[in-house]
């Protein structure tokens, strides 16, 4: 036998999957407290006890963690037009498993410094006109920028080719790194050799910024941010390797206490012939975080996102009541509803149905008609993603409930979003026991193994 | 490094319109002029047009329109590249601008009030417009004042 571990480092809980990579299986999972402020080996130490409690005594011959741990890979991006390079810099920093603490675009103001020196990032990403094109705002910004009181976080210039020197001699005082231009020609974006230079930055200095290099002496390295390991885990399941084939394309889902996270790994182009592509082009592999939707500190974000009506009709309870327990629950965020709560449990089986519903239809593309003197026509911005077959669900709000499938139906489209360009028809895949991040670290190093362990581990809910 | 910098363009068919032809043909001959063009194609709006000339940092805006609503399409362009710090920008339309049969001047004279600063008819040849882009660039948009004195 040849065991590998696999360790996510998350906010609350270190999570382990350790997998048995000849034979292609799950040896066993575990979590315990993550103890960053101490030694975060300790909570790895704890977890793994009670791993050997349930598979005996283990010998692992690699090692490989993700982390999220002391508030994840924050970051700050900064475009000019809103819909193009703030966006195209937002895109990258996203799939690169970062949380973008807050997105500006135009110039700077010496507000928005300040502003940024609270946020103090991890990274800062400098983003603005296309190769050739718009200087100034850039170079502004980065003037804005030289202001700053701070000079402890690293700083991506991924700009306009033409001024990159010059932005990186304002900011002479700071460690800069430069970069292809995150949108070198309009609405085309170059997200890549962002994501590669994040992924280094994390790899080098994060890691160690953030007390988790002490997990060094134990294993081989903390190889990206969780949301990086979900992504390329979706990413392989969908695409498949050279010898095994994967599932097609997917959406995921992965609904937390604070965010959701959607994924969709699709090229998501138009599938009818009436509509006219616009605006930004996205990733194949895309990830939006709504940070105003979670089941218990984004919990009112959930009400404002629907309609307490719905909640309301999907619980069956009153409004009063559905009312009075969110108030309940957004204090008591660790609540978890016992068996003997149906109450409890039925209003969580409305909320994240109404989060999933919300967060996949911001993600998804939509169609805007346009009348023509030879009729209807339509204008498509984002993705298409009527004819996706799969939608992948993982997080805890999804994985501990018995009604997965119900709430799943509500990130398909309805008669209803005649403009939502939502999956139509999909079958379910559930993350149950909670392996995809480790997958995703595993396919680093055994892509087969961790394609093949999804395939067999994930539940089927409605896919042949 | 080039003696001159390509000037940029930003293309588009505006409004409803689908007709991708001519658009095609003056992307093709701005290139040829040594222009780099942004073609946005068919079915663009203002806002996407102005938005392509930030990011881009465009010299000027071509914008085409075939099916006779182009008056209606092209109204506010002019105070919106303004309001988004734009104002050095050629704006330029062209096709069949207007409904009807109306003199090649007074087409003109309705877009010039729209805040144009050259409009063509329909059968114009690419060279004739891109004779004039050139001459207008070489000595910089004048500031015509719209509307209320100051």
């Amino acid at each position: 036998m040849k065991a590998v571990l696999l360790i996510d480092f998350g906010s609350t809980y270190t999570k382990i999957t350790a997998v048995d990579i000849e034979k292609e299986e799950i040896l066993g999972t575990a979590q315990s407290f993550t103890t960053i402020e101490t030694d975060i080996n300790d909570g790895l130490k704890n977890a793994l006890k009670i791993l050997e409690e349930k598979t005996g005594p283990l010998e692992f011959s690699e090692k490989y963690a993700c982390s999220s741990a002391a508030g994840g890979l924050r970051m700050v991006a900064i475009g000019l037009v809103p819909e193009l390079t703030a966006q195209a810099a937002k895109q990258a920093s996203l799939g690169a498993g970062a949380k973008v603490i807050k997105t500006y675009s135009y110039e700077l103001t010496d507000g928005d410094v300040d502003e940024i020196d609270e946020i103090n990032p991890d990274i800062l990403l400098l983003t603005g006109g296309t190769d050739g094109g718009n200087k100034e705002n850039i170079v502004h910004n980065a003037h804005q920028l030289a202001k700053l009181k701070s000079r402890s976080f690293p700083i991506i210039i991924a700009g306009n080719r033409s001024c990159t020197d010059e932005v990186s001699e304002i900011l002479e005082d700071f460690e800069t790194f430069k970069c292809e231009n995150v949108m070198p020609k309009l609405n085309i974006p170059n997200v890549e050799p962002v994501q590669e230079l994040i992924r280094n930055i994390f790899l080098k200095k994060i890691v160690l910024a953030k007390g988790l290099s002490k997990a060094q002496e134990l294993i081989k390295g903390i190889l990206m941010p969780t949301p990086a390991a979900m992504l390329e885990a979706m990413k392989l399941l969908a695409k498949g390797t050279e010898t095994e084939k994967g599932i097609g394309d997917l959406v995921g889902v992965d609904l937390g206490g604070a965010t959701t996270d959607v994924y969709s790994m699709s090229y998501g182009l138009p599938q009818t012939g009436a509509a006219v592509l616009k605006g930004l082009r996205e990733d194949y592999a895309k990830r939006t975080v709504e940070g105003d939707i979670g089941m218990r500190y984004s919990i009112k974000g959930i009400v404002a996102a629907s309609d307490i009506m719905r909640i309301s009709d999907l619980a069956g309870l009153s409004e009063k009541k559905c009312e009075e327990m969110i108030d309940y629950l957004s204090v008591h965020t660790d609540k978890v509803p016992g068996e003997d709560e149906p109450d409890f449990i039925a209003l969580d089986y409305a909320l994240a149905s109404m989060a999933v519903e919300a967060a996949v239809t911001r993600h998804a593309g939509k169609l805007e008609p346009f009348y023509t003197p030879t009729g209807i026509s339509y204008m498509q911005t984002g993705k298409d993603l009527t004819g996706v077959k799969t939608v992948v669900a993982t997080g805890g709000a999804l994985i501990h409930t018995t009604r997965t499938a119900e709430i799943l139906k509500h990130t398909l489209s309805k008669p209803e979003d005649a403009f939502s360009l939502k999956p139509k028809e999909a079958g379910f895949l559930v993350d149950r026991k909670y392996i995809l991040a480790a997958m995703g670290l595993l396919s680093t190093e055994y892509p087969d193994a961790a394609l093949r362990i999804m395939k067999k581990e994930l539940e089927k809910n409605g896919v042949s | 490094m080039e003696k001159e910098k390509k000037k940029r363009v930003i293309l588009g068919v505006i409004g409803a319109d689908v007709h991708a032809v001519g658009n095609t043909i003056l992307n093709r001959a701005l290139q040829d002029a040594g222009f780099e063009v942004t073609n946005l194609g068919v079915m663009v709006p203002q806002e996407e047009m102005i938005r392509a000339a930030v990011e881009d940092g465009a010299d000027a805006i071509l914008v085409s329109s075939l099916y006779g609503q182009g008056e209606l399409d092209c109204t506010g362009m002019r105070e919106k590249c303004e309001e988004a710090g734009l104002k050095d920008i050629l704006l330029y339309a062209g096709g069949n601008l207007v409904v009807g049969k109306v003199p090649e001047k007074e087409i003109q004279e309705r877009y010039k009030a729209l805040g144009f600063d050259r409009a063509f008819g329909p059968g114009t040849d690419p060279s004739v417009t891109i004779a004039a882009l050139k001459k207008d660039l070489a000595k910089g948009r004048v500031h015509h004042h719209k509307g209320s004195e100051e």
